[in-house]
């Protein structure tokens, strides 16, 4: 793969960003508020996919950094009616905390160890998010709406329940994500997360310090998650414990599964097609989970690179 | 002028549960030599060289680096002082390419402060590959996937990797096996021409290659070093022949 | 109530609590140990037991023993068919690679979750409890029928342990867990093994389950508890370490029923989590287990 971004690449990919924004004048007012939506869901997948697809470790824990996004933001607006900026800020800076912390104490291990550590935190994140429900309100959840003053910029008012508010500032996160994401897979850091994914110990072995990296990996995997957290809490207003729960941390997974670990386009693709899937079918049946099942286990057989992943490998192989 | 001891080992040793791998060596290796380190199958020698380089740590005794004690010091942290270890058992990133492979051995190179870590220049880790590429002969597969290659140009890729992180001790795990005799020749001459910028520690059992390369040769049997000189001198001591009796010689 | 006596009640929770624990994560602990793979979808072999012994309490009349016995034979068997079937349309074909079968397993774990949400409900449904009979202590009374669980998990346990240390079965399964090619150049019929360790620890699984449920009820979610517990378990006791398994059982249940009793059953699930992370960090091969 050559290193320097192609026009190829970039317009791709610049592309999708211009193609989300031109979309919100010709969308019905469903699809409106589920694009939101899965923009803001997407920025999550991309977070974890930095992780699973560029690093090599598999969590089973994200949730936890989706909710201290969701809790940072939401309790600092429902207790001291903090800002959409300031709260914002604050559950972006929980989550990079909580990476951080967490990264200290677990990237030493790997493999199934490490599922498992990251399984083990996201639970005892949950149950104390229950334990302390004075506070967190966890188990009837919050609507912070009512409380949630506009935001503010140059003299006019955006306020958030207005849905173009909400599309514009899912894509702007979504957005700047994005090229985030791209930025690091062409650095340097980049090549050396792909390299720790291929091969950890011969990169060792070039003197990288493998330990510290896949710490960064981490932590800018954890605050991508708790900034999509964030958002969903100032888009959607609904604040409650379920976002903690081990759903919230195999949605990601599934999401980016789905439409090719390893790709960038791939979680955003995953997270649009799955978001759907459930849609439809829990129009259908009480029992709508069945099709992440049917899909997880079909992607395993059949699919494993999974959409973008295949495309990459069997047509356009320059995509990153 | 006086040889500057480069690497030492004091007093090293190795234990797994019971299998004394490596038994109180004392190695010491001038700068600028090439040492070889010869035994039988077992000896022991990639358990020594896996101590200097860092991916075991000893059970007793030291390695000192230019004068400094490194013992505790990790892998990672050994290589980018100079100590590169090429892999017996080929160990590359086979889905990326030649290219890939060497880039990510340059850019530990030249990766200097957090600024370079964002933003460094492709153009000078094109630069550097394709010098490490062609010093050893592949610049034709430099965008072939290195698992495609055959056995022994992926023993010359863990080369180039080697020499793109410019050493100033590397130690090569049986490089030769797997190559033609052609190709030994004209690896013969790369050691030699790297030799003047390096210090090399080889571990071979293709003696040929020894004899041809090795300034002096340390003889390992069973963990413990039984005889250390010339190659005029291994050749005619008698511990070394009983080591090796019913070994071939000649790879 | 005094101390000593509520002491004494919290042990008596924790060993029945410790003995069914035990018999799930031994079944987790066997897979692992002999495939190397790690089932998601283990609690949810659980659940299955505790909802088939329901289903056959209610399909049966007559007395709740007659039902019971019948649940606790045929449900680890339909459990273990279903185990097989997983293995064999599943696990053989993606060559048991640890990461798809995290995966793949999640996908069983929805997909068992949600068949038994469309054919069982959403509500947790009680069963009752095949004898019911109280123990008097000077204290206060106990229940008899968790006494006989505890029994009946023991039982299980030394019939696993006898299975593996005396049979020609369990020596292939130990052979396979040392090494895998030497045991399969020596002729062990490794594919054939692999199926049955895996429906052997669903079995266990749902022979806890079925044994549990009169003390709980079932409920389709009920799995998820069991699989983290056991999960905790088989960290601390070593993943693969059978002996560790069952030690670390009885600390978990035992330090658990302590300290549900004493203090908040959540904060004991909650210090036992990060606890267990805890030991993870510092050694990766659980307390007792094999360094990775």
């Amino acid at each position: 793969m050559n290193r320097r971004i192609s026009g190829k690449v970039l317009a791709l990919h610049l592309g999708i960003i211009v193609l989300l924004l031109v979309a919100q004048f010709v969308l019905s007012p469903y699809h409106h508020t589920n694009v939101a939506r899965i923009m803001v869901f997407a920025t999550f997948a991309l977070g974890y996919n930095i992780l699973l697809g560029y690093t090599g470790l598999l969590s089973l824990g994200h949730a936890m950094f989706f909710a201290s996004g969701i809790y940072g933001a939401g309790l600092t607006v429902f207790y001291f009616q903090f800002g959409a900026i300031e709260a914002f800020a604050t559950g972006v800076l929980s989550s990079l905390v909580l990476g951080l912390v967490f990264g200290l104490i677990a990237i030493r291990t790997s493999g199934v160890s490490f599922l498992i550590v990251t399984l083990m935190f996201a639970q005892a994140a949950f149950l104390s998010i229950l334990y302390f429900n004075e506070i967190t309100l966890g188990d009837q959840g919050i609507v912070i709406s009512q409380v949630l003053q506009p935001f503010e910029l140059w003299g006019t008012e955006y306020p958030f329940s207005d849905p173009s508010v909400k599309y514009n500032a899912a894509l702007l996160l979504f957005g700047v994500t994005f090229i985030i994401c791209i930025a690091l897979v062409y650095s340097p850091v980049g090549r050396v997360l792909v390299a720790i994914r291929e091969n950890e110990a011969r990169t060792r072995m070039l003197g990288y310090n493998t330990y510290k990296y896949k710490l960064v990996s981490l932590v800018i995997s954890a605050t991508l998650s708790g900034a999509a957290g964030a958002m969903y809490a100032l888009l959607f207003s609904y604040i409650g414990s379920t976002f903690a729960s081990i759903q919230y941390s195999i949605f990601p997974l599934l999401w980016t599964l789905v439409g090719g670990m390893g790709t960038l386009i791939g979680p955003v693709l995953g997270t649009g097609l799955m978001f759907y899937l459930v849609d439809i079918s829990s129009g259908l049946t009480e029992s709508h989970l069945i099709v992440v099942g049917v899909v997880l286990v079909g992607l395993v057989l059949w699919f494993p690179k999974g959409v973008m992943g295949t495309i990459r490998e069997k047509w356009l192989t320059w995509l990153p | 002028m006086a040889a500057v001891t480069l690497l030492e080992t004091l007093d090293l040793s190795k234990n797994f549960e019971g299998l004394q791998a490596v038994q109180n060596v004392e190695l010491r290796i001038p700068t600028g030599e090439i040492r070889a380190v010869i035994g039988p199958n077992g000896a022991g020698k990639t358990s020594l060289v896996s101590l200097i380089s860092g991916r075991l740590r000893p059970t007793a005794g030291t390695v000192r680096f230019k004068g400094e004690d490194i013992s505790r010091l990790p892998a990672w942290d050994r290589v980018n002082r100079g100590i590169v270890y090429t892999f017996q058992v080929t160990s590359l990133y086979a889905n990326l390419t030649c290219y890939e492979n060497v880039a990510l051995a340059v850019q530990r190179r030249m990766m200097g402060g957090l600024l370079d870590r964002l933003i460094l220049g492709e153009n000078r880790i094109t630069q550097g590959t394709e010098l490490a590429l062609s010093q050893v002969g592949l610049t034709e597969d430099t965008h072939r996937r290195a698992g495609d290659l055959p056995y022994g140009h992926q023993r010359l890729l863990e080369v180039a990797m080697g020499l793109a992180l410019e050493p100033e001790l590397l130690i090569l795990d049986e490089p030769t096996q797997g190559l033609a005799l052609d190709e030994i020749t004209n690896f013969c001459e790369l050691i030699r021409a790297i030799s003047k910028r390096a210090t090399v520690l080889l571990i071979e059992h293709n003696m040929s290659v020894v004899l041809e390369l090795a300034e002096r040769i340390t003889v390992m049997d069973r963990g413990m070093v039984i005889a250390e000189g010339t190659p005029t001198e291994i050749e005619q001591n008698v511990d070394v022949q009983r080591a090796y009796l019913g070994t071939d010689a000649a790879a | 109530m005094s101390l000593g006596p509520h002491l004494f009640l919290a042990l008596l929770e924790g060993t029945v609590a410790a003995l069914v624990l035990a018999l799930t994560a031994l079944g987790l602990s066997l897979v692992f140990g002999v495939m190397r793979i790690v089932n998601i979808a283990h609690g949810e072999f659980f659940m299955l037991g505790a909802v088939l012994a329901w289903w056959f309490g209610s399909v049966i009349g007559g007395s709740p023993l007659v039902g019971f016995l019948v649940a606790l034979i045929a449900g680890p068997l339909i459990v273990g068919a279903v185990a097989i079937a997983t293995d064999y349309l599943i696990l053989r074909r993606i060559d048991y690679d640890p990461e798809s079968t995290i995966v793949a397993t999640i996908g069983l774990l929805y997909i068992i979750q949600q068949v038994v949400l469309t054919f069982y409900g959403g509500d947790a449904k009680a069963v009752e409890a095949p004898i019911y009979f109280r123990v008097s202590f000077p204290w206060f009374g106990y229940s008899g029928y968790k006494l006989i669980v505890a029994g009946a998990s023991a039982l299980l346990l030394i019939g696993t342990w006898i299975l593996i240390s005396r049979t020609q079965m369990g020596l292939y399964m130990r052979a396979t867990q040392q090494d895998e090619e030497m045991a399969q150049a020596l002729g062990v019929p490794v594919r054939r093994v692999y199926a049955l360790v895996f429906a052997f620890g669903a079995m266990l699984a749902a022979a806890a389950g079925v044994l549990v449920v009169p003390i709980q009820q079932a409920h389709y979610l009920m799995g998820l508890e069991p699989l983290l517990l056991s999960f905790i378990v088989v960290i601390i006791g070593g993943l693969g370490n059978l002996r560790g398994t069952i030690v670390a059982a009885f600390v978990i249940g035992i330090s658990d029923g302590i300290i549900s009793v004493f203090f908040s059953p959540t904060l004991a699930k909650i210090l036992a989590t990060l606890l267990v992370a805890l030991v993870l960090v510092v050694r990766p091969g659980g307390l007792f287990g094999e360094e990775e």
